[in-house]
């Protein structure tokens, strides 16, 4: 296996008529991990689903590549099944279908026909990705995400990360709603997936999260697109100084994505 | 010879039919009597679907013989399906075409002098029994005409009687197969449970005929008595060309408890009812509904609860699947009367659509008339919700499966939660069949 490339670009994106995403540009390799921070509303949660393939969203320019495959032809499923995740802001609840049961549809989705993960080794991965995440066993006779506290349902997100080991991941906010030492073991658990075979998108509010899974690059969103880039530290200064500074520097006034871009 | 309404009933045939199948003057009496209503009397009006215009009077009546058979190998491969092995003491009864052409009952039910047989059989063996329950405290009179055909042309039935203090532990079966389309299925059954029994009834009905059209009316009384506990299962399973009518009625005694699970997979146009009266204090009454409406099916589904007794409960959770042009009518009654007081009554009415050419509609009424009781409600009908699809698509499961798990978890908490096993596993292979 070779290193996943995600390629993003000049992505434009609406939703009921209006521009949200608003010509961004990203490339991703396999071994990154990268981090965006940005304002409420700037739109880093628009940029995931689109990527994804949520059906709101209506990409209007631009191209998504991944291994240099046009991703923005293919159905959500096949995306998934291409090698692209998306942990969720606000995952869904499903009732009556268990976390065991969706798990296994999903992971059998990408084996062919006859190739089915077996019942007990399933079993055991499961247990032993619960186990990293210190969840209790009971969650995977759980419905899905049914009842599950914010925290909870931000963990189970990782864990269906660990079981689908995708060549690149978007995770949006998933340190929103964790406690400190959740915020540890899900580090603990995304670290282990860091190698040449598999990149990262974060998106985060907090420096917190990144002092456990350190980025190697740091984006800034604010109207729509990506208005600054560094390394790790610019994710620190943010923690300290704000977002006020940027605007300054950039002459943004608004950094909203309904508002004209003033530069 | 067929029924039709406007044509004056043909009493001597009927004498002469209740003559063949040695039936006591009373129960005679009961089909002349009500003949002679049929065309005074109206159809019900089953609460928002119209069903003025659908004929449950075209059909014929006498069965004449029908061959019993020795072996359930000799059975059509389908029916043959319906019957319940998972214990190994087996109670059954098969029916075609309302007639008994099977039966095995244990040595140890009659022992303990449970009763289990063909309507026509106790009636002409244990008369007095049959006429004390028959249409008794769950049907006053003649509501109506469906009620006015059934009573003047019964022709088929079961019924049942657990004395008291007696548990019976394997199932009750009885398998009704309708195969001549000609014929109507006048179908009654009973089941009385005495005082602190245990029992579980269960019963399929079964047709296979999509094109030629048939009629079925089935009404079935059960009697929970004082502390008693009676498990009702039924699959009702018609083909396209079966319309029916189907009342069951449930009558609770002091601390008796009697739980309801139907899967209403009829292919055909279907009124279906289910009543239970909480008469005595304590008494307790649980109904769970699996329906799916497909094709241009017609249906309404009518579920209530009536609370007379002191500190009694009801509970009803109905779940329906809607596809292609099909219309269901969910309706859920919750009545508590006055002096019923520390009662507390709960029904949950849900309607997943898959079609936008098909309707459903859920109605929960509350009707109370006492202060001090505890009730609530809860109603949904909608489609599957987008963004459940983008999340589980986000995952690589594709659509159809996707839509497959949403719709086995939107049935899983009625299905999952019956308390009869054998039900349970024949819903879930329906469903499966009919919307995955
Ligand atoms: N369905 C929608 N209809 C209308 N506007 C929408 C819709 N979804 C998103 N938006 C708008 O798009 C903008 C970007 O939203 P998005 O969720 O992408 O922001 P975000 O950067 O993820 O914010 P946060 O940090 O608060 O999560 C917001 O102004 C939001 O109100
Ligand atoms: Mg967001």
């Amino acid at each position: 296996m070779s290193a996943p490339n995600l390629k993003i670009e000049n992505l434009h994106v609406e939703i009921d008529g209006t521009e949200i995403i608003k010509g961004f540009n990203l490339e991703i390799n396999g071994g990154e991990i990268h981090a965006i921070m940005g304002p409420n509303g700037t739109g880093k949660s628009t940029l995931a689903s689109a990527i994804m393939g949520h059906p709101k969203y209506e990409i209007t320019k631009g191209s998504v590549h991944l291994d240099g495959k046009d991703v923005l032809e293919m159905e959500v499923d096949e995306r998934a099944q291409a090698g692209l995740f998306l942990a969720m802001q606000y995952p869904s609840e499903i009732s009556g279908v268990t976390n065991a049961d969706f798990m296994r549809s999903a992971i059998n989705a990408k084996r062919e026909e006859g190739n089915e993960i077996s019942l007990m080794k399933f079993i055991r991965k499961m247990e032993e990705k619960m186990e990293t995440l210190e969840m209790d066993q009971a969650f995977s006779q759980r419905y899905l995400n049914e009842g599950f506290s914010g925290g909870e349902k931000k963990r189970n997100e990782i864990l269906q990360l660990l079981m689908m080991e995708p060549k690149i991941a978007v995770l949006d906010e998933i340190d929103s709603g964790l406690d400190i030492d959740a915020l540890k073991v899900v580090s603990t658990g995304i670290n282990d997936l860091r190698g040449p075979e598999f990149g990262g998108l974060i998106i985060t509010h907090y420096q917190r999260l990144l002092n456990y899974i350190t980025p190697d690059k740091v984006h800034v969103m604010m109207q729509g697109r990506i208005v600054k880039s560094g390394d790790a530290e610019l994710a620190k200064r943010l923690e300290t100084e704000g977002y006020e500074w940027i605007k300054e520097e950039l002459g943004i006034e608004d950094e909203r994505v309904g508002q004209q871009q003033q530069a | 010879m067929s029924v039709e309404t406007n044509v004056s009933i043909d009493a001597n045939a009927l004498e002469e039919y209740s003559k063949k199948r040695n039936e006591p003057e009373w129960l005679l009496n009961k089909r002349l009597n009500a003949a002679k209503q049929i065309d005074q009397l109206e159809l019900p009006k089953p609460d928002k679907t119209n069903i003025s215009k659908w004929d449950f009077s075209t059909f014929e009546y006498d069965a004449g013989e029908v061959p019993a058979i020795q072996n359930l190998n000799e059975l059509h491969e389908d029916v043959q399906k319906l019957v319940d092995t998972s214990s190994e003491e087996q109670n059954l009864l098969v029916f075609q075409d309302g007639q008994p052409i099977y039966s095995q009952v244990s040595a140890k039910l009659e022992e303990q002098g449970v009763i289990f047989t063909d309507l026509a059989t106790a009636v002409s063996e244990h008369s007095d029994l049959v006429k004390k329950y028959f249409m008794g405290a769950a049907f006053e009179d003649i509501e109506h005409k469906l009620t006015a055909l059934h009573l003047a042309f019964l022709n088929g039935g079961t019924f049942v009687y657990i004395p008291k203090n007696t548990e019976v532990e394997a199932p009750l079966q009885t398998v009704n197969w309708q195969k001549d389309p000609k014929l109507g299925l006048v179908n009654h059954v009973i089941v009385v449970a005495e005082a602190n029994s245990k029992a579980t009834f269960l019963e399929n009905y079964a047709s296979f005929e999509k094109e030629e059209k048939a009629v079925s009316n089935v009404l079935t009384e059960v009697y929970v008595g004082d502390g008693a506990h009676l498990s009702f299962g039924a699959v009702d399973n018609f083909e396209e060309g079966m319309l029916t009518y189907v009342n069951r009625r449930g009558h609770v005694a002091k601390d008796g408890k009697l739980e309801w699970a139907l899967g209403q997979m009829n292919e055909g146009s279907t009124v279906s009812e289910n009543m239970t009266y909480l008469v005595g204090d304590g008494s307790y009454a649980d109904t769970k509904t699996v329906s799916i409406g497909r094709n241009q099916q017609t249906q309404n589904f009518t579920t209530d609860i009536v609370h007379y007794g002191k500190h009694s409960e009801g509970y009803i959770l109905k779940h329906g699947v809607m596809k292609d042009r099909a219309t269901s009518i969910f309706n859920g009654i919750t009545k508590i009367e006055k002096n019923a007081t520390k009662s507390h009554g709960e029904q949950t009415e849900r309607v997943l659509m898959l079609s936008e050419k098909a309707r459903g509609d859920a109605n929960p009424i509350l009707l109370i008339d006492e202060d001090d009781v505890t009730a609530g409600h809860a109603a949904s009908v909608g489609q599957i919700d987008p963004m459940q699809m983008f999340y589980m698509m986000s995952r690589g499961i594709p659509r159809v499966e996707a839509e497959r798990l949403i719709i086995h978890g939107f049935l899983e908490p009625v299905v999952g939660e019956l308390p009869i096993q054998a039900v349970k596993d024949q819903l879930s292979a329906l469903i499966e069949r009919k919307v995955l």
